[in-house]
């Protein structure tokens, strides 16, 4: 029980970077905006949300560098791809390319810590919160087990993340007006724009709702995971939550059910390391690493079925004249 | 215009003569991919170039590389500025050593915690599992628990070793004590991917662990960030780490790379180096554990007793560690 629980807890603080980013992917590929760049978005947003909390020693205003500088990344992948209808795909990797290269530069330039920044202090970083009462009722069998070891302890951005901005998110999208245009221009955007609604407006919120979730995600891991900025500690978070967002076919709760899947994956991997199983024996530890990767193919590949995307994605929307 | 030319040829001649004498010596050390300043490995071979340089006034190059493919890239870049002796700083880099060392004949080469074949290669090799078997007994007599961890960085022999002579410095002391290991993956990415250390760490602490003994480079800060975090203890690697979160870092298995680079620009510049294999252990100062006054308060006298003791037994023959890479594999988990 308690170790069903630790890999459970362990799954939810995992994924939490993987779901803010598939979220923000969703907003970007609803209005019809391939997002490649989230991994970029997320880096440069751990950069500065790391760099701000050093120097001002409050998370707070970490957390806002890291979405004011992955927001500014996706008004630069707005400008490109929605305003002068280049291709949205080189746009995205131009972004990924940009953050791998400023990211260390800066860093060397501000820290001289080889790209990477100080370790934060304890005041400068987001802390695990313990839900009230969840000591005394530790010791109550399963629903205490489960409040105390599951339920809380997690960092603040874990809760923001799953209690607000996932019902946001898809409240946003299916319930409320933007969310149908955004939908909208997604699917046609001809249509859209003829029933006069703003598709340039439209991408634009998108990606500015975009840019703000991938710098959550940043920086939970710099500010709350590491306590850190290290160079392309993103290790491809961000092209995970695009797979998980293909895989839940652009909805917020299955993308969600995606990140869960790959972070579940993630920490059964590295639960098993080392430890012999009835009948096998113990399991090389190359082999158990393949086992997210394998999962995630065969998921993909015969679970799902089909995975239909937003018709208009990536197709730079030029007003019929 | 007399004056001028005066100047002029004084310039060149000065430049000529640094020229020269940076033809004459020109040491260089290239950091492998975990970077100069991740507080350990390659840290502390810079701190012993750095050391060098203070010491002797003669300036050095070094060079990072970001991707596998820059490897002989960078060395043979060295090479052909003249620069000579160059340190390559890693176990990856042994391959690259290997080819670049046959191009420059006259050049020699250093590699640190490898073997690489060559005429003017030497290579520097450190007995891991002595030191390893130190903070092994520090982390048994530390933990309340009788259940301590272990986190390496990239899956090879040399990381193994860590984790060998750790498991058996454990078992000295209490036989039945439980070592729970894990490996962060199998490219030198491991080396530095401090969220995944993170959770590692967290893993081990929800089965018991608490100690943890990371041999894992930048990765590492991941584990020592969360043991801290977590309440619990953690064992540095490499450079001295105590410093890092004192209370909470219980020591560190040094390993004097430091000494190592500086005693081979040393060795060069008086031009006794000589090419082949170099093992450093505990009795050569090679390797050690760290005491001092970060982690005073969390070595009772009797561990430090009981340390010093085994220390000077592995010393004198009296205790044989175990070496993982003489017919890679351990005797106990």
């Amino acid at each position: 029980m308690e170790q069903l629980i630790s890999l459970l807890d362990s799954t939810i603080r995992v994924s939490t970077p993987l779901v803010l980013a598939a979220l923000a992917g969703l907003f970007s590929e609803r209005s019809g905006v391939v997002d490649i760049g989230l991994e970029g978005k997320m880096l440069t947003a751990a950069f500065a949300s790391a760099a701000v909390a050093y120097a001002t020693g409050n998370p707070w205003l970490g957390l806002l560098a890291g979405m004011f500088a992955a927001t500014m990344l996706s008004m630069l992948h707005a400008l490109v791809s929605v305003t002068y209808n280049g291709n949205q795909l080189i746009s995205g990797m131009a972004v990924n390319t940009i953050a791998s290269g400023i990211t260390p530069v800066l860093g060397l330039a501000w820290f001289q810590q080889g790209g990477n920044s100080p370790q934060l202090d304890d005041v400068a970083r987001f802390h695990e919160i313990n839900l009230p009462f969840a000591d005394s009722i530790a010791n109550v069998p399963v629903i205490g087990q489960i409040y105390s070891g599951l339920l809380s302890g997690h960092c603040i951005l874990v809760y923001l993340a799953f209690l607000v901005v996932l019902p946001l998110v898809t409240w946003t999208v299916y319930c409320s007006r933007f969310g149908l245009r955004l939908r909208a221009v997604g699917e046609n955007p001809h249509a859209a724009d003829t029933a006069g609604i703003s598709v340039v407006r439209i991408r634009y919120l998108a990606l500015l709702c975009n840019g703000m979730l991938c710098g959550m995600a940043g920086t939970f891991l710099s500010v709350y995971q590491t306590g850190s900025f290290i160079k392309e500690m993103t290790a491809g978070k961000g092209f995970l939550a695009l797979a998980a967002l293909i895989f839940g076919k652009w909805r917020p709760t299955y993308a969600v059910m995606g990140c869960l899947l790959f972070a579940f994956a993630d920490a059964v991997q590295i639960r098993l390391e080392g430890v012999p199983l009835p009948f096998i024996g113990e399991i090389p530890s190359q082999f158990i690493q393949v086992i997210p990767y394998v999962l995630t193919v065969l998921l993909l590949a015969g679970f799902v079925g089909r995975a239909v995307a937003p018709k208009a994605i990536g197709i730079p929307f030029v007003k019929s004249r | 215009m007399k004056i001028e030319l005066k100047r002029v040829s004084l310039a060149v001649a000065s430049a000529l003569m640094a020229s020269s004498a940076f033809a004459a010596f020109a040491p260089a050390v290239v950091y492998d991919q975990a970077g100069k300043f991740d507080k350990s490995f390659n840290e502390a071979a810079y701190k012993g170039a750095e050391q060098f340089k203070k010491e002797t006034g003669v300036a050095y190059r070094d060079a990072q590389i970001s991707s596998d493919a820059q490897k002989e890239q960078v060395l043979r870049d060295m090479a052909r500025k003249n620069m000579d002796p160059i340190i390559a700083v890693g176990f990856s880099y042994t391959q690259a050593i290997e080819s670049v060392a046959k191009e420059f004949p006259k050049t020699r080469f250093v590699i640190i915690d490898s073997v690489a074949k060559g005429a003017n290669v030497k290579s520097i090799l450190f007995k891991e599992q002595e030191g390893s078997f130190l903070v092994g007994m520090a982390a048994a007599m530390k933990s309340k628990t009788n259940t301590v961890g272990f986190i390496g960085g990239m899956d090879v022999p040399l990381i193994r070793a860590f984790a060998c002579g750790y498991v058996q410095g454990v078992k000295f002391v209490n036989k039945n004590d439980k070592v729970i290991q894990n490996m962060t993956g199998t490219t030198p990415a491991a080396f530095n991917d401090p969220a995944r250390g993170t959770e590692l760490a967290k893993s081990q602490f929800d089965r018991g662990v608490d100690v943890v003994f990371a041999a894992a480079g930048g990765t590492g800060l991941g584990v020592l960030q969360s043991a801290k975090s977590a309440g619990k203890y953690s064992i540095g690697v490499d450079s001295n780490q105590n410093y890092l979160h004192p209370g909470s870092v219980l020591t560190s298995m040094v390993k004097r790379v430091d000494i190592a680079v500086h005693n081979t620009f040393m060795d060069a510049k008086n031009n006794t180096w000589k090419p082949g294999i170099q093992v450093l252990g505990l009795k050569e100062n090679g390797i050690d554990w760290a005491l001092d006054a970060n982690n005073r308060p969390l070595i009772t006298p009797d561990m430090e007793k009981h340390i010093k003791a085994a220390r000077a037994d592995i010393i004198s023959g009296k205790i044989k560690v175990v070496d993982y890479r003489a017919n890679n594999s351990c005797p106990v988990q």
